[in-house]
């Protein structure tokens, strides 16, 4: 029994390095070991922090090396990759670098041999190392306090699984060369005051602010800068695992914005019903559809639907604003004095109304009551925009050669934008369905107006009609 | 207008301004901080300093300036004829609120936009103002992305290279027909060719910095755009086709794909469902595959069906090798770099630890499958000198076999 000890004594090195993050330290004594030709099974190495070998037994005196002994060789790769596990809590991270260090020395270029599992278990500790570093650097919440000695100070409390601190403390002091900040961990901490970095003795979360007025401002763009219509909880879990989630003031809204998100989709969708809706193929579905239509708030006025009328093949598709009273009232559009109006220009110009499909850029009549009347009110960009489905639904069937809009609405009804009618007019505008566009005043302007500025309207009107007239008889 | 606190104008600047993908704070000249009067620093690789629920990282502050806009593009929640709350903020507010979030590490830097209001011009001058402010008032070394308006005088557009890292124009939609439908007061030629203009700034500026050491920095981080998906009649390839032809002519960094999502008072003119999130994600496996796989254009295009549509249930790389089954197996000891990236399941790192590797050792399936995420996957391509799929390749089941099992939706995953 005596004499098994005595062998382990002589032959076994315990190495206690000073602090757990301590490479150059590690260095130093590893390559003295390498030199002394120290096999990996005959050292035990131990670190503060560490769990290390309760029953770890060896020589802490260590072999001091010939000074004629062959210097020790390692990869580049090794070294960098050496640097980042030493941070790392497995406790066999020295051991295992030293075993790695140790076949070094026979084959220099074990390092490129990915499928070795001392070197896959380096760079995955690497990896960790790395991931726990750089969550750092993004997870860190500064909060601000302000004393009378020292001013304005930041001071974060951080939890980092690995032993990442110290070496990180470059990256803070770099990115916040001018600000006074603390950062406090459960293993140590790292005070910046503008000049000089130090480091302090492990911290508690009760050292720390418990807030900061503008985490408000934070958490609202947090909740508003996420979008519910795509819900990936899996992807924010894979790069903000729950485990940081305690120190970070935008967190605490995670569980609400997931529950609300559902809702608010749903929500954004039925108001906005059409995106599901399959377009009409005729014109009767249409109609019918239009009937029941309360998409905008004009469709749920005291009025009916008022259906395009007239051939379903016309090559002439005459687009006005909206129904009036009495289109509303007779169920046809262009039928009030605008449309009688209309009707005797078109017979002027030589144009058959029966042979033209005529209908509106909005399908409901839009009034205000004032006693018996009901007075006409324009459609607001967004009201001609929903209606914007139906026409083009009538267009898609009929496909006309040619669309006359009357008015500034009939025209944002086909472009979905509002043009002027003076800088438009008397000019083809080409569609995308091959078919082209006139736009020109609404009757009902003409109606409007007295004496010169009537006779001038008129006359390009007139002008108008004529000029598509003629379009049309050379697309025919 | 004014009365609205801070606040409440975050909230709807914020809400306005996430329909824009890009989030990157990545890829800029190194700086930082010390010796200076400020605070920021830019290390090459960006930090996303939190990610929201819907998965995408959080590393600027992406705002408007106002969300007030008098364009009218129809996907678009900001359009002049949209019912939204209206809201602005003032060039130090935003330099402001930028400066706060930084010291709180919250952010890397700030991502500007801005609805037009007034005139192009105008809304320009004050995007740049802001940045004018945290770079020269405070000396911000941090992040700054702005949104380049096309319509505004190249002078403008210019000068906000100079501040910003990176620079952007959104082309918004694939095609030129879907642009003027849905979009009309915006105008292809006209975005392509402030493109065009930075590129040209951008090239001229690193040139002069190889020649004189202080020439002044012009969007170090280059030009990104991005593309609305399902917005319109597009095919993937028509897609494909367009990044690849930005890529090559305008030298993008990235091509953001942006999956058409439903926004609140929708215009009547998107009557469309919302496009599988799945199909921005298949987009984005094909981007990757023209950029650092080697695919051509082309060949990407091959991957998709014949109505042009990439498969949702398997992802590109893989489509596109079901359909070239006579170019595999390869051979893992022997076959070239640029063969074996066309292997499905193997990714650039796994087929650089092969090449590696392979120099030391004749690799078995065994060491391929400690090399690789999941040799399952890639053995049906793949020998080795102890494994042949011999008529695993060519079975008609195949797609099958390798198709990822539908999972639950990830709506209920957490």
């Amino acid at each position: 029994m005596s004499t098994l000890r005595n062998l382990e004594f002589d032959t076994c090195y315990l190495v206690h390095l000073p602090e757990p993050d301590d490479f150059d330290a590690w260095r130093e004594r590893a390559r003295a070991l390498i030199q002394c030709d120290v096999p990996p099974d005959r050292i035990v190495w131990t670190a503060p922090g560490g769990a290390g070998d309760l029953f770890a037994q060896g020589d802490p005196r260590l072999p001091v090396p010939e000074p004629d002994a062959p210097p020790v060789r390692a990869s580049r790769r090794f070294v960098e990759l050496a640097r980042q596990a030493v941070l790392h809590t497995d406790p066999e991270r020295f051991a295992l670098l030293y075993r790695v260090l140790w076949r070094l020395q026979a084959d220099p270029r074990i390092m490129e041999d990915k499928t070795d599992l001392d070197v896959r278990r380096i760079e995955e500790l690497d990896k960790t190392v790395r991931r726990d570093s750089h969550k750092m650097h993004a997870f860190v919440r500064f909060r601000r306090v302000e004393s009378e000695e020292s001013g304005e100070h930041y001071v974060a409390w951080f939890e980092p699984e690995h032993h990442i601190l110290r070496a990180n403390a470059g990256f803070f002091v770099r990115r916040f060369a001018n600000m006074k900040w603390s950062i406090l961990t459960p293993r140590g901490s790292l005070h910046w005051d503008g000049e000089t970095l130090e480091e302090g003795p492990p911290a508690q979360r009760a050292d720390a602010p418990t807030g900061d007025p503008m985490e408000d401002l934070w958490r609202t763009y947090y909740a508003s800068i996420f979008n519910p219509a795509r819900l990936k909880v899996g992807a924010m879990l894979k790069e903000m695992p729950r485990k940081y989630w305690k120190n970070m003031p935008e967190a605490a809204l995670i569980p609400e914005l997931i529950a609300g998100a559902q809702k608010r989709e749903l929500q954004m969708v039925a108001e906005g019903a059409l995106e599901t809706e399959d377009r009409p193929e005729t014109l009767k579905a249409v109609d019918e559809a239009i009937h029941r239509c309360r998409r905008c708030p004009i469709g749920c006025l005291d009025n009916q639907a008022v259906m395009g009328e007239g051939p379903k093949d016309a090559a002439l598709m005459i687009v006005g604003e909206q129904p009036g009273d009495q289109e509303d009232l007779a169920g046809r559009p262009f039928v009030g004095p605008a449309g009688q109006l209309l009707d005797r220009y078109l017979e002027k110009a030589g144009v058959e109304r029966k042979e033209a499909y005529l209908t509106n850029a909005v399908k409901h009549f839009k009034f205000v009551q004032r006693g018996k009347r009901r007075l006409h009110q324009s459609p607001t960009a967004k009201e001609i925009d929903i209606c914007r489905w139906w026409l083009e639904s009538e267009r898609a069937i009929v496909q006309p050669k040619l669309i006359l809009a009357t008015g500034a609405s009939a025209a944002r009804g086909i472009l979905g934008k509002t043009v002027s009618i003076s800088k438009t007019r008397g000019e083809p505008i080409p569609l995308e369905d091959d078919s082209e566009l006139w736009v020109t005043a609404h009757p009902s302007y003409l109606l409007r107006l007295d004496d010169e500025a009537k006779e001038k309207q008129s006359r390009l009107f007139e002008a108008d009609l004529a000029a598509v007239k003629e379009r049309l008889a050379e697309l025919a | 207008m004014e009365s609205q606190s801070i606040l409440e104008r975050l909230g709807i600047l914020a809400d306005a301004a996430k329909y824009d993908a890009s989030c990157a704070s990545s890829g800029t000249s190194s700086r930082n901080s010390l010796g200076s009067k400020g605070i920021g620093s830019t290390e090459g690789m960006g930090i996303c300093h939190a990610y929201a629920p819907d998965g995408r990282c959080i590393s600027l502050l992406k705002i408007l300036l106002t969300n007030h806009c008098v364009f009218d593009c129809h996907y678009c929640i900001n359009r002049k004829s949209s019912n939204v709350r209206r809201a602005r903020f003032t060039p130090q507010e935003v330099a402001d609120l930028t400066l706060s979030f930084y010291r709180r590490n919250y952010i890397e830097g700030l991502f500007l936009s801005s609805g037009i209001v007034k005139s192009s011009n105008r809304t320009m001058e004050q995007l740049i103002e802001a940045a004018r402010i945290l770079r020269e008032e405070h000396d911000f070394r941090g992040y700054i992305h702005l949104k380049t308006i096309p319509e505004a005088d190249p002078e403008l557009v210019h000068q906000a290279g100079l501040y910003a890292d990176r620079v952007s124009i959104n082309v918004e939609l694939p095609t030129d027909s879907g642009l003027t439908r849905l979009a009309p007061d915006k105008n292809a030629r006209q975005i392509e060719d402030a493109m065009g203009r930075t590129k040209d700034d951008i090239a001229e500026a690193s040139d002069a910095k190889r020649k004189f050491r202080h020439a002044p920095r012009f969007a170090p981080a280059g030009q990104s755009t991005q593309m609305i998906v399902g917005a319109d009649a597009a095919t993937d390839a028509d897609i494909v086709g367009k990044a690849s032809r930005l890529y090559g002519s305008f030298g993008l960094r990235r091509v953001y794909y942006s999956a058409f999502s439903p926004i609140p008072d929708a215009s009547a003119v998107l009557p469309l469902k919302r496009p599988p999130l799945i199909r921005e994600h298949r987009l984005y496996q094909s981007d990757w595959l023209m950029r650092f796989y080697g695919y051509k254009p082309a060949e990407v295009m091959e991957a998709a069906g014949a109505d042009g549509m990439l498969p949702l249930d398997i992802d590109p790389k893989l489509a596109w090798a079901l359909k070239f089954r006579d170019r595999f197996p390869l051979d893992v000891n022997r076959a070239a770099r640029e063969d074996l990236l066309r292997v499905p399941g193997l990714g650039v790192g796994a087929v650089d630890r092969i090449l590696a590797a392979r120099r030391h050792r004749t690799l078995r399936l065994d060491d391929v499958a400690r090399l690789t995420q999941s040799i399952a996957k890639v053995r049906p391509f793949l020998c080795t000198v102890d494994w042949r799929p011999t008529t695993l390749t060519d079975r008609a089941d195949l797609r099958a076999l390798l198709a990822p099992k539908q999972e639950q939706l990830e709506l209920f995953a957490a």
